[in-house]
């Protein structure tokens, strides 16, 4: 066989795309946003489940350390399960700032939800259509984003909050 | 044989559709360029999903807003990256992607075009 | 003990292709032009035993016999009988089995039939045909067992996937086996033929039954897959460019440009390392297909459960077959002189080609590119749908033209007639085009030239069937259906995308919706208890407001309790001139459901036409005997 330049050129290229296949292999096919941690986010006003006239907006926020923006509602399984990792934050560490959003619920049963498993939450917001959850980057419930004083995301947690991310967050907002 | 062609084609024109709704146009063709974060391989417009349908309300609000459907996608892909869209924007990451099947196309047609020229130069030989 | 059975029966095929690769490489040496009477016989049993193999899994499946881990996952007793048995080939493993089962079917056919052929280059293919029999044996044995037992045996199954218990759905994945998997024995005969040093219009003889075989059944299942996804699916589409759709597309390509080209060698015996290069390509790329589809590494609507150690096997398999065949290519590669002009059928033949390779080469870069970018710079796109028609539709104008064209021109070289009634034919179709925009409505200059190209090919072909009732010239018929059904499909998916009238809506019990000339009436909604699911059966009423004509569609929510599983099943009414189609599904927490409506013109006549393709090539096949 003459070895020429197109043949070397040829076995090299499909020796490469071999090689992509099998590092593809090992990837995760599954999608989550991971890469928007490290934009910012912006541009939104929130409206307090019982209070129409309170708001909350970016501004506010930047005057936090941290604050951890967490989107749950009453009639969400695992998010009675993370709700307990909430309460702890909310208890111990003055740095985090702790927004709830009530994604698609009832204000009387969220109301009720709180009452029953405690309020660790300094201001409920209300996303009665979800409309507000997309402007966040959210898709799933529950969801959560931790921010700094910056409004830039440094966290992001889909799915209900778990040991090793309730200790992630004490590491990083020490 | 071309007049029965043309009335086979006039006497199914008895359907009506000869307007559309502009808006529901727009907003069809924006849901199924979007893709459904939560369901495995479908876009916005087929997908049943509580995702499908916030996204869907909060385009609905955008088009009415008056935005354009690259404003509306630039917004979805700055909240949720790339992947949102079916439609791979034309950036620096992309060009590879919409260049390549034309420059096999013009290499293809580079190929037959010396082919035949060799057997004309043959010929004259 | 079916377990014992089955695997027994599988570890004897593979002690008869270690005999067979055996027995042949020592008749490679004997001169003379008979192959041993032994390799028929081991031949044989190996078919007899496979076939049985399967027999022993259907039986299986049938009698609900759980102590078979791949029954116990993929069925249930309440299944009907005859998802019973396609739930034999519906799952990874069992479909696993029927390629090995199609291997060997081919492996014995090509055998048998091609008695005419030189010995050596049949030896060869079987050699070659064995060593991939092995190869997805090993597969099979070490890792997708279909035959593995379990203990103690489960009292029930865990059902099968209720969107796969649909009969266009349990015939699907045979008929692309016969396409995807038939396409080995060209790759092994190919391999044959660079070694043995065969003459083209031999080898051209020698595969052509087969290339169409293959043909044929790949562009009958994916037609049965897109009729299925349009039926069952609830989306209203019926292609999604979706890897596994994708993966079936890739060989159609690379087949089809092959069929064509085997045309050029078997008349000129010119072309005989592009055809080479072609019968390696798709049985290459149908192992691509099936490893990017079942390695779990795209995400897809259609993927069977995914595994990573699928991959790697696949994958290793899959590398040793293309660097193999690459060498041998490169080793007896010798540069061929090509001897027609431009305005020749070859040329046309090679334009074919060109657009073919064009096409593949498209989807299989929107299929990969995710996954290079992905590796080499962590940043996840998507290709979709978009991608995949803006690239490809605007060629397949000039391809239809060439399409209608091509054929007229004669080998070697032709006359220039051909020109006026070119020209004649292209204003016909254009004074259609514009009768199509006075009556319904205009629409975008792409839409324009596919319109027109289009008809073009159409009134070619019917220009062409008229003189084929008068010369009665059978070898034209074929090409003459085909093309003519391809004119069509593109035409009758032009009319159907640019005037389908689609609205997605929200709508309580008891609502009325009006959206373009239709009023569509949300009567109720009504629950019923199935054998294996419970259905929530919505009643709409739709009035036609141009003409008062009244119809009712029920469209369901389908909840599945083994798997729990919710589909969605759309209500269609199938005329001739339209297709009315509506979906509902359940808007969580809330009264209201969301409903799309689809009316869709001409729905049918992209099966018919589709299906008119796929008959000229049976009709084709059923010529062969005519043809010398």
């Amino acid at each position: 066989m003459k070895i020429s330049i197109t043949k070397i050129i040829i076995f090299s290229a499909v020796i490469f795309v071999l090689i992509i296949f099998w590092q593809g292999l090992k990837k995760d096919k599954n999608y989550d946003t991971k890469s928007l941690i490290g934009s910012k986010i912006s541009n939104f006003n929130l409206m307090e489940i019982n209070n129409v006239d309170q708001y909350i907006s970016e501004e506010d926020l930047k005057k936090n350390k941290y604050t951890l923006i967490n989107f749950f509602a009453s009639w969400c399984a695992p998010c009675r399960i993370e709700h307990e990792y909430l309460l702890n934050l909310s208890n111990k560490y003055q740095q985090i700032k702790i927004i709830g959003i009530n994604f698609k619920d009832k204000k009387n049963n969220a109301n009720s939800f709180l009452k029953e498993l405690g309020n660790p939450y300094d201001f409920v917001g209300k996303d009665a259509d979800g409309k507000i959850s997309i402007l966040f980057g959210i898709y799933g419930i529950p969801e959560s984003i931790l921010v700094n004083d910056e409004l830039t995301v440094i966290k992001k947690i889909v799915g209900p909050i778990n040991q090793i991310q309730f200790e992630d967050i004490l590491k990083i907002t020490k | 044989m071309k007049v029965k062609i043309l009335f086979f084609i006039i006497s199914f024109s008895f359907s009506g559709h000869l307007f559309s709704d502009d808006s529901q146009t727009k907003l069809l063709e924006i849901y199924k360029n979007l893709r459904c974060l939560v369901c495995q391989g479908q876009s916005i417009a087929d997908s049943n999903s509580d995702f499908a349908a916030t996204i869907k309300l909060v385009v609905q609000d955008q088009v009415q807003e008056g935005k354009t459907k690259d404003e509306i996608y630039s917004f979805l892909i700055s909240k949720y990256g790339e992947w949102i869209v079916y439609q791979p924007t034309l950036s620096k990451n992309n060009f590879l992607l919409w260049i390549l099947p034309y420059v096999v196309f013009f290499l293809g047609g580079f190929l037959i075009f010396f082919i035949s020229r060799k057997n004309k130069q043959n010929k004259t030989n | 003990m079916l377990s014992n059975i089955g695997i027994s029966l599988v570890v004897l095929v593979l002690i008869l292709s270690f005999l067979i690769i055996y027995t042949a490489s020592i008749d490679l040496k004997i001169s003379g032009q008979n192959i041993k009477g032994k390799i028929y016989k081991l031949s044989l049993y190996q078919i007899t035993f496979t076939i049985l193999s399967f027999f022993t899994l259907i039986i299986g499946f049938i009698n609900s016999d759980f102590s078979l881990i791949n029954v116990y996952e993929n069925s249930h007793t309440t299944k009907p009988l005859f998802y019973k048995i396609a739930g034999t080939w519906g799952n990874h493993e069992g479909s696993l089995l029927l390629w090995v089962n199609i291997l060997v079917i081919f492996s014995y056919l090509f055998l048998v039939f091609n008695y005419t052929h030189d010995k050596k280059f049949r030896l060869y293919t079987l050699i070659f045909q064995n060593i991939l029999i092995l190869g997805f044996l090993i597969f099979l044995l070490i890792n997708s067992n279909p035959f593995n037992s379990i203990y103690p045996i489960p009292v029930e199954g865990l059902g099968l996937n209720p969107i796969l218990q649909d009969p266009a759905l349990a015939i699907h994945p045979p008929l692309l086996y016969v396409g995807f998997v038939g396409c080995s024995i060209y790759f092994s005969a190919a391999m044959a033929s660079l070694l043995s040093g065969y003459d083209g219009k031999l080898f051209a003889r020698s595969i052509k039954t087969w290339v169409k075989i293959s043909w044929c059944f790949q562009t009958l299942g994916i037609i049965v897959g897109s009729i299925w996804a349009y039926y069952e699916l609830g989306w209203g589409g019926f292609w999604f460019w979706d890897p596994v759709e994708n993966a079936s597309l890739l060989p159609w390509f690379a087949i089809t440009a092959l069929m064509h080209s085997l045309l050029v060698l078997e008349k000129r015996n010119t072309l005989y390392f592009w055809v080479i290069i072609l019968c390696l390509s798709t049985f290459i790329l149908s192992v691509t297909g099936t490893f990017l589809v079942r390695s779990g590494i795209l995400n897809s609507v259609h993927t069977f459960a995914s595994d990573p150690s699928r991959g790697i096997y696949i994958l290793f398999f899959l590398s040793i077959m293309i660097l193999s065949s690459l060498t041998i290519f490169f080793l007896k590669y010798k540069k061929e002189n090509y001897n027609f002009t431009l305005k020749s059928r070859e040329t046309f033949i090679l334009v074919n080609n060109w657009f073919m390779v064009f096409f593949l080469v498209t989807v299989l870069i929107g299929m990969l590119y995710p996954i290079f970018l992905d590796v080499l710079t962590n940043v996840k796109i998507s290709v979709g749908p978009p991608f995949f028609n803006i690239v490809i539709i605007p060629l397949v104008v000039p391809f239809m033209v060439l399409m209608a064209i091509g054929p007229k021109f004669g080998w070697v070289k032709s006359k220039d007639k051909i020109f006026y009634k070119v020209l004649f034919l292209i204003l016909g179709a254009i004074v259609i085009n514009l009768f199509i925009i006075y009556f319904f409505g205009t629409y975008s200059l792409l839409s324009n030239l596919i319109f027109i190209a289009a008809i073009f090919l159409i009134l070619h072909s019917f220009l062409d069937i008229k003189k084929f009732i008068k010369n009665k010239r059978n070898t034209e018929l074929a090409r003459i259906i085909s093309h003519l059904g391809f004119g069509l499909l593109v035409f009758f998916i032009g009319i159907n995308h640019q005037f389908s009238l689609e609205e997605d809506f929200n709508l309580k019990v008891g609502e009325t919706k009006k959206t373009y000339n239709y009023k569509i009436n949300f009567n109720n909604i009504k629950i019923k208890e199935n054998k294996n699911y419970k259905a929530v059966i919505g009643n709409f009423k739709l009035t036609n407001l141009n003409n008062n004509l009244v119809q009712y569609l029920n469209p369901e929510i389908r909840i599945y309790s083994n798997p729990e599983t919710l589909t969605y099943e759309a209500a269609i009414k199938t005329k001739i001139t339209s297709d009315l189609y509506l979906t509902m599904s359940n808007v969580s927490r809330s009264d209201y459901y969301n409903i799309k409506f689809q009316n869709k013109p001409f729905m049918v006549w992209i099966w018919i036409s589709a299906l008119m393709i796929a008959l000229g090539g049976f009709i084709q096949l059923s010529f062969k005997k005519n043809e010398n």
